[in-house]
């Protein structure tokens, strides 16, 4: 059938079953958003900003499980995209981005909103094209959504000339994809499997350390069944959180710099660390040589770049993490280790974590208040900072995926735009984002998009008048000279949300937070909650710079 | 310990900045990289030569794999290969003195490629330390102009690193 190739990039998105785009048009993108508007299959989210774009698709994407899809047009729209790009790369999230481009007469010639977008984003996508023959268009789609939800997913960039877009092609969208250079490997080593079962049955001190991997693999069960018949305790990275239901006797909460020090004390006196799709990142080792010190490693990752790169591994099994630990399972037998678990019970007595109560109206409260309230119903999305921290110690997720942060990256600006995308995801569950004073504006400008499209996002903003994370940072390790880190001026977020239209609330203790949250949380209506927290609180533990996890340190 | 590694990459636009900005950005350090085209129009080789430990090759073999237009990456370091390099070298030479150079040239199985009123442009292939020989004979004589192309290589008998090739030779 012959088609523009603009008509049949709609086409290919129609046939992938991509039911939303997250965008912001411009020049070099015109005729792609034309053939978008003849078809009217798909919706299309119109942002404010196209950073707002590609974190809303990557929320998208987490809180769905699909493949998030992003526009934007060429130069500055594609340089807007960056951020994200990179920040989905770094959380291994499935995207395709296309990108409008000026002609291809034009291409390198430092063309008005010219930018070489794939050279840029080359060190963050998984992939990229620049198409630059209109009949390889379908191929390139097909090829693009198959790279990006595949193996360890990641985004993948499409850069689109305006001219190639026009050019008119004969329709046809590939069955299969033929890449010769890329073959994930799903399946686990058999005889590595074998040796792993037998050292879990072997092991006397096991710990699960699980990562963003199992949530991305659909691992949740085998995971706690492993858990449940080795009698082995569960700790989550910060990506892995919500994979594991924080009300359950095994869970260790967070390991890492802000970890629980019942998790990281586990680790550290472990016999055997069992590693499931998690890739060892500095905030969890902390100095690398006494993370773990005495245990035998085993590592389950599909991407096997990950395994041996930052540690020794005994064990090393690439492999989809579900169908990994289905193997496993098959080879053990229930186990119960009441010395070690009884180890860690007293751990857990001896290190709680908590915060101090002095009157003062405390952020972890806000926290704990919502997730009572909403019994770890909620999806959360998250800014980035201390309020994410504190999210991540004291809310108890309970199902797999309703933690949505941006873990690797830690790019501040993420939290709005990813509620936005999550809420479009999922119409019918409450999503809530917790964010900071500072985060919220950086991409406040997506309020807008929350009301056009009448998305009911909880929004509470831990105010502290400044930059909290990097307050404390100072107060730590600068001798207490803050710098840059308190505002002058900050917007009363409550009358921000009348200029929107919404319903904003201004509270400055628990009790009335305690009044208003009931009614806030079952209304109906995007709302802003401006919580007026005390600013001088600290995350706490805290792993200070260049030791073990076992020397964490409250403050 | 210096490995050579025989790369097999997709054909496309872009790969060799693929592959040279993995390199830099991860802090792996090439020797030399050369590339071109194979028996097949749409496969490349290149062939790079990369120093580093155990752990570093394992790094770098695992992220090169990483990149989708690559095919097949094989260490050829411990096994038999031919390898060669081809060098110019341009070198000071009044037209008395031709007769030292090609006779320094005889002795490499050089050639004379061209001939400038004062200077001689040599050609010489061979592995990495015959050109250095090679050139640190000429040395003396005042090199103007040097370029080297980087190593290539090939398993040697019946073994073949190409695309259907088998480097284990069953």
């Amino acid at each position: 059938m012959q088609m523009t190739a603009a008509q049949a990039l709609i086409r290919c998105l129609e046939l992938e079953g991509v039911e939303v785009i997250f965008g912001y048009p411009g020049g070099a993108i015109l005729p792609v958003y034309d053939a978008l508007c003849q078809s009217g299959n798909i919706k299309h989210v119109l942002v404010r900003h196209e950073q707002g774009a590609v974190h809303a698709a990557d929320a998208y994407a987490r809180a769905t499980g699909r493949v998030g899809v992003v526009m934007a047009t060429s130069g500055p729209g594609a340089t807007n995209l960056v951020t994200g790009i990179a920040n989905a790369y770094m959380d291994s999230i499935p995207l395709v981005l296309v990108t409008g481009q000026v002609p291809t007469s034009q291409v390198g010639t430092d063309a008005f909103q010219e930018v070489d977008i794939t050279g840029i984003t080359m060190p963050i996508t998984k992939h990229n094209y620049l198409v630059k023959d209109a009949k390889r268009l379908p191929a390139i789609i097909k090829n693009a959504f198959h790279i990006a939800s595949t193996g360890r997913p990641g985004p993948v960039l499409v850069d689109l000339p305006k001219d190639v877009a026009a050019e008119t092609i004969d329709f046809d969208y590939p069955k299969t994809v033929k890449l010769r250079g890329y073959k994930p490997t799903y399946s686990g080593h058999r005889t590595k499997i074998l040796e792993a079962a037998d050292l879990m049955m072997k092991a006397e001190r096991p710990v699960i350390y699980a990562g963003g991997g199992i949530l991305n693999s659909g691992a949740t069960a085998e995971l706690m069944d492993l858990a449940e018949v080795l009698s082995a305790p569960v700790t989550n990275t910060f990506m892995g959180l919500s994979g594991f239901p924080g009300d359950h006797p095994l869970f260790l909460g967070m390991l890492g710099l802000h970890g629980t020090r019942y998790a990281n004390l586990a680790v550290t006196h472990c016999d055997l660390l069992i590693a499931l799709g998690a890739r060892f990142d500095d905030r969890v080792t902390g100095k690398i040589s006494s993370f773990a010190p005495g245990a035998t490693v085993i590592h389950v990752d599909i991407d096997p770049a990950e395994i041996g790169k930052n540690v020794r591994v005994h064990v090393p099994i690439v492999g989809d993490v579900r169908q990994v630990l289905r193997g496993i399972l098959a080879h053990l037998k229930k186990k119960d280790r009441s010395g070690w678990l009884e180890q860690i019970r007293q751990w857990k007595e001896q290190y709680p974590l908590t915060y101090v109560r002095d009157g003062r109206f405390k952020p972890q409260a806000v926290i704990e208040k919502l997730s009572r309230h909403t019994r770890g119903e909620a999806v959360v999305a998250t800014d980035v900072g201390q309020h994410q921290m504190w999210v991540a110690q004291f809310f108890r997720f309970k199902h797999p995926g309703t933690l949505i942060s941006s873990g690797g990256l830690g790019a501040m600006g993420f939290g709005l735009p990813a509620a936005v995308g999550a809420q479009i995801g999922l119409p019918d569950r409450l999503v809530i984002l917790v964010t900071g004073d500072g985060s919220l504006q950086m991409t406040m400008q997506e309020l807008a998009t929350a009301v056009d499209q009448k998305l009911p996002i909880k929004i509470f903003v831990l105010n502290n008048s400044g930059l909290g994370m990097v307050r404390q940072l100072q107060e730590l390790y600068c001798d207490r000279r803050y710098m840059a880190t308190r505002f002058k001026f900050v917007p009363d977020f409550a009358l921000l949300a009348k200029a929107y239209g919404l319903a904003g609330h201004t509270v400055k203790s628990e009790e009335e937070l305690d009044r208003l949250l009931p009614g806030v949380l079952s209304s109906p209506e995007t709302v802003i909650v401006n919580c007026l927290v005390d600013p001088e609180e600290n995350v706490s533990p805290i792993v200070p710079a260049g030791h073990g996890i076992d020397q964490a340190i409250d403050c | 310990m210096r490995h050579t590694l025989a790369v097999l990459v997709e054909n496309n636009p872009g790969v060799l900045a693929r592959v040279a900005g993995l390199f830099s950005r991860r802090g792996f350090n090439i020797d030399s990289l050369a590339v071109g085209r194979t028996e097949r129009p749409d496969v490349s080789r290149m062939t790079i030569v990369v120093e580093g430990d155990d752990r570093v090759l394992e790094q770098v073999t695992k992220q090169l794999h990483k990149l989708v237009d690559v095919i097949k990456i094989n260490d050829i370091t411990p096994d038999e290969y031919v390898d060669r390099e081809l060098v110019l070298i341009k070198v000071n030479c009044e037209p008395a003195r031709r007769g030292e150079i090609m006779q320094v040239a005889d002795v490499f199985r050089a050639r004379i490629v061209d001939l400038g009123r004062k200077t001689v442009t040599v050609e010489c292939t061979g592995n990495e330390g015959k050109i250095n020989a090679f050139e640190e004979s000429l040395r003396p004589y005042g090199i103007k102009e040097l370029v080297r192309t980087g190593k290539i290589a090939m398993l040697r008998g019946n073994r073949s690193t190409s695309l259907d090739g088998k480097k284990d030779d069953e």
